[in-house]
């Protein structure tokens, strides 16, 4: 992996030229997602050009709270995650696995195969690449891959960014995720603005990259210019919102499953699922079986679930995990502990989205360390 | 005496998520509420190789699915068997199927009792109700290899006579001289002359050498607990000790979460579960 | 009466039981035997004895109007029957019913529970295995009341 110290590879794109990006990738028949600005936050939705891009903004977070503030400059990607992840692209909430058609005293499926857009990411964060990586080990590495996730992962272009600032809630340094995208792209841009300058240092992740980058008006970054950007991650890194101690994290939290913290928790989780909805590795999902009325025609549908619904552990006559408390221990110790023994990495890329998007503003970092630092823990 | 694992196979790649059709052939009456159903393959080609223990998604047309275990004899896969108790919206309307009528099914999931690697020991079964039927084609295999055992045991408990599954088969299993047959019901009814008292009690008389058997446990989460325990008490390795575990499944193939169990999900890495790797989680609640 | 002695050491409830105390409880045992289908003793009566099952199978009883005798339990080779001479009143708590042909050593309670004020070491010893045999009853009754097999 380049570091931005060294010289080949690393590129610089005035602002003025990034449309041309855009261009490139939608005459490679990319359809382009990226941030825009809806409904009081920055979600990702198919984009057009630059223009759709929430320059100029930004946003404020912490524990239950997010607000939406002006930047006193154009930055294009001045903000910190929004509530919303790639995994809404590559792994759709709500899916038709398949269809079927009742035919004499037996049915027949349809097998449609999966049509899958190819979509061309803008402005992934490093901790979002991880995110896609840690899916990758669940979708894609076990005993079957699955077919929808498998065809929409295959055709995707990256466009990273790195962060400039970070989160009130971000803990990517303490998970070892960021804030500078190391893999998972084909091209990274570092924003840098200064002065009367906007402009963008390219890195190429990928040959595909590379290429594109042709396309685009570029020249060779400069000495000062790669320090620039360097620093501006380096700001990034140093102002975590939070930060949570992995050492041994797993073991801690195999050995505290009666630990009093969790009624703590219990006390103040509303079981209401925003975490797993805004969490970029949740996969938990629910499978549905429909007919219409007449009986000949059936579907079974895949949509997101999440492990803090009453239903989710329900066999024959009741929930395995009834109570708020087990729900939200089953979450927690999945998160960072027990996905290491399933998939060998932590289910968490410090992101934050669960810190700011609980409504209670239960942090996990706070959790953590409540039990760490009791007594007899 | 070595380790053993619970033995692991995979489907072929087709989706799995895809049930295929087969054909009810079968369907015979155990008990008020419990059916077993033969199924041949609906275009008829060759069986579903399976391994005792592993169980199918049954998919009833435009209703739903669910996780049962298979329980006919490995050796005969050309016919598909399942002992299905009705409890719910799906497993109701197929106990109600008949010769002719078509299910979907995917699979065979899971993992498998340690038949191969109990061979030179003696082994205990202990079935708790419906437990029997994924216990079933572990004794079928033991009894057509049986000389490969030492000795072999079934401890089979249920609520009342009339709960008890293929009571011409035990009758049958118990006239070999050369397995022990030990039957309880928790109520005695009608004029009932068997054992009445939990499975457990069945344990302590049974004629097995502790120090060399393979024990294989299925039933009720509650009364798995208290057999482990009483074989442990009894001197049976916890690492020669395998339950059957359920969990809620949506997906059998690793991706929906809902089965996961500690760090395991019941799908790929059960329901064939050695004791010794999963027994802090068979103790603690709401796991 | 040293052949029943040896044969009493044998009996798993016994196990471990120095030889002066077992000599003790020899004297208040005899070897009974009841026929498939005879009562042992009924709910009510006095109960002055206990039963070391050395082969066959009893049925535990308790009649229900309307549902008639209910088997609640069963004890058989191994087992001990009956432990109401311990504890007063002294009355048995349901009928125990031979289901095949019984074998097993008779123990005095009278006789006993003189021995066990007069010793209490031994009596001890005693109330150490029947404390054992009362939980493990407890477990097993317990266990049937969760009904786990329920629908």
């Amino acid at each position: 992996m380049k570091d931005l110290s060294s010289r080949a590879g690393l590129h610089v794109v005035e602002q003025e030229h990034l449309h041309h990006l855009f261009e490139d990738l939608k005459g490679r028949g990319y359809s382009l997602v990226g941030p825009t600005l809806r409904e009081g936050a920055i979600t990702y939705a198919e984009i057009d050009s630059t223009a759709d891009l929430p320059a100029g903004w930004t946003n404020e977070q912490d524990g239950g709270t997010h607000r939406l503030t002006r930047r006193k400059d154009a930055a294009l990607f001045g903000y910190t995650v929004g509530p919303q992840s790639w995994k809404k692209f590559l792994f759709p909430p709500v899916t038709r696995l398949w269809q079927a058609r009742r035919n004499g005293s037996g049915f027949q499926v349809l097998d449609e195969g999966q049509e899958s857009p190819k979509y061309a990411f803008i402005g992934a964060r490093s901790c979002d690449l991880h995110a896609i990586a840690v899916q990758d080990k669940v979708f894609l590495q076990g005993n079957y891959a699955d077919p929808v996730y498998k065809a929409r992962r295959k055709g995707i272009f990256v466009v990273a960014v790195n962060c400039g600032q970070a989160g009130g809630t971000c803990f990517c340094v303490s998970m070892n995720t960021g804030p500078k995208a190391t893999f998972g792209f084909d091209l990274a841009l570092t924003e840098v603005l200064e002065g009367q300058r906007h402009y963008f240092l390219a890195e190429e992740g990928t040959e595909l990259g590379a290429k594109v980058l042709q396309k685009v008006p570029h020249r060779e970054a400069t000495a000062k210019e790669r320090a620039a950007a360097e620093s501006t991650v380096a700001r990034a890194a140093a102002q975590m919102g939070r930060t949570l101690d992995t050492t041994s994290i797993k073991e801690l939290l195999y050995r505290n499953y009666e630990h009093a913290r969790w009624d703590d928790v219990a006390g103040r989780c509303l079981t209401c699922a925003n975490c797993t909805m805004v969490c970029p590795t949740c996969f938990c999902t629910t499978v549905e079986d429909y007919t219409d009325l007449k009986g000949e025609h059936a579907e079974r549908w895949r949509k997101m679930d999440s492990c803090f619904t009453m239903d989710f552990s329900y066999i024959h006559g009741g929930s395995i995990r009834a109570s708020a408390k087990s729900r939200y221990r089953q979450w927690m110790t999945h998160k960072l502990a027990t996905w290491i023994d399933q998939f060998g990495t932590s289910g968490c890329v410090g992101c934050g989205r669960c810190i700011t998007w609980c409504p209670v503003g239960i942090d996990i970092t706070a959790e953590v360390r409540a039990i760490r630092e009791s007594k007899h823990a | 005496m070595a380790k053993r694992e619970p033995q692991k196979k995979t489907m072929a790649a087709s989706d799995p998520m895809l049930p295929h059709p087969y054909r009810v052939q079968r369907v015979r009456h155990e008990t008020y509420d419990t059916f077993t159903l033969d199924l041949e393959q609906a275009n008829g080609v060759s069986g579903l190789p399976f391994a005792p223990g592993q169980f199918n998604m049954m998919y009833l047309f435009g209703v739903g699915e669910v996780p049962i275990s298979i329980s006919g004899d490995p050796a005969k896969s050309k016919a598909l068997v399942h002992t299905i108790r009705a409890v719910g919206t799906v497993t109701k309307p197929i106990v109600r199927l008949k010769r002719g009528d078509v299910l979907g099914v995917r699979g065979p999931f899971g993992s498998s009792w340690p038949v191969e690697a109990a061979k030179g020991s003696d082994v205990v079964i202990v079935a708790g109700g419906i437990g029997l039927a994924p216990l079933r084609p572990a004794l079928y295999y033991l009894l057509s290899h049986r000389d490969s055992y030492g000795r072999v045991v079934l401890l089979y408990g249920a609520r009342t006579p009339e709960d008890l599954l293929y009571t011409r088969e035990l009758e049958a299993w118990r006239s070999r001289l050369d397995v022990e047959v030990g039957v309880t019901v928790d109520a005695a009814t009608g004029d009932w002359r068997g054992n009445v008292g939990v499975v457990t009690t069945l344990i302590p008389w049974a004629r097995f050498e502790p120090s060399d058997t393979v024990a294989m446990v299925c039933g009720p989460e509650v009364m798995m607990r208290f057999t482990v325990q009483a074989l442990q008490e009894r001197g049976v390795a916890v690492e020669n000790t395998y339950v059957s575990m359920e969990r809620n499944m949506k997906c059998a193939v690793g991706f929906c979460g809902h089965c996961q169990f500690g760090p395991t999900f019941i799908c790929k890495d059960g329901p064939v579960f050695r004791c010794d790797r999963m027994e802090q989680f068979l103790w603690k609640r709401e796991i | 009466m040293q052949n029943l002695e040896s044969i009493l050491a044998e009996h798993r409830f016994l196990k471990g039981l120095a030889p002066p105390h077992l000599q003790e409880l020899v004297g208040c045992a005899s070897n009974v035997r009841f026929e498939a289908g005879q009562y042992i003793f009924r709910q009510g009566e006095e109960a002055n004895t206990f039963f070391a099952i050395r082969q066959g199978k009893v049925a535990l009883e308790i009649f229900v109007p309307e549902r008639g005798a209910v088997v609640i339990q069963n004890v058989s080779e191994g087992d001990i029957l009956g432990w109401s001479w311990l504890i007063p009143p002294h009355r048995w708590r349901f009928d125990a019913r031979a289901v095949e042909l019984t074998r097993a050593f008779a123990f005095d309670g009278t006789c006993l529970r003189t021995k066990c004020e007069e010793d209490h070491d031994f009596g001890y010893e005693i109330l150490k295995r029947f404390a054992r045999v009362i939980t493990d009853r407890l477990e097993a009754t317990r266990l049937q009341l969760l009904d786990v097999y329920h629908g």
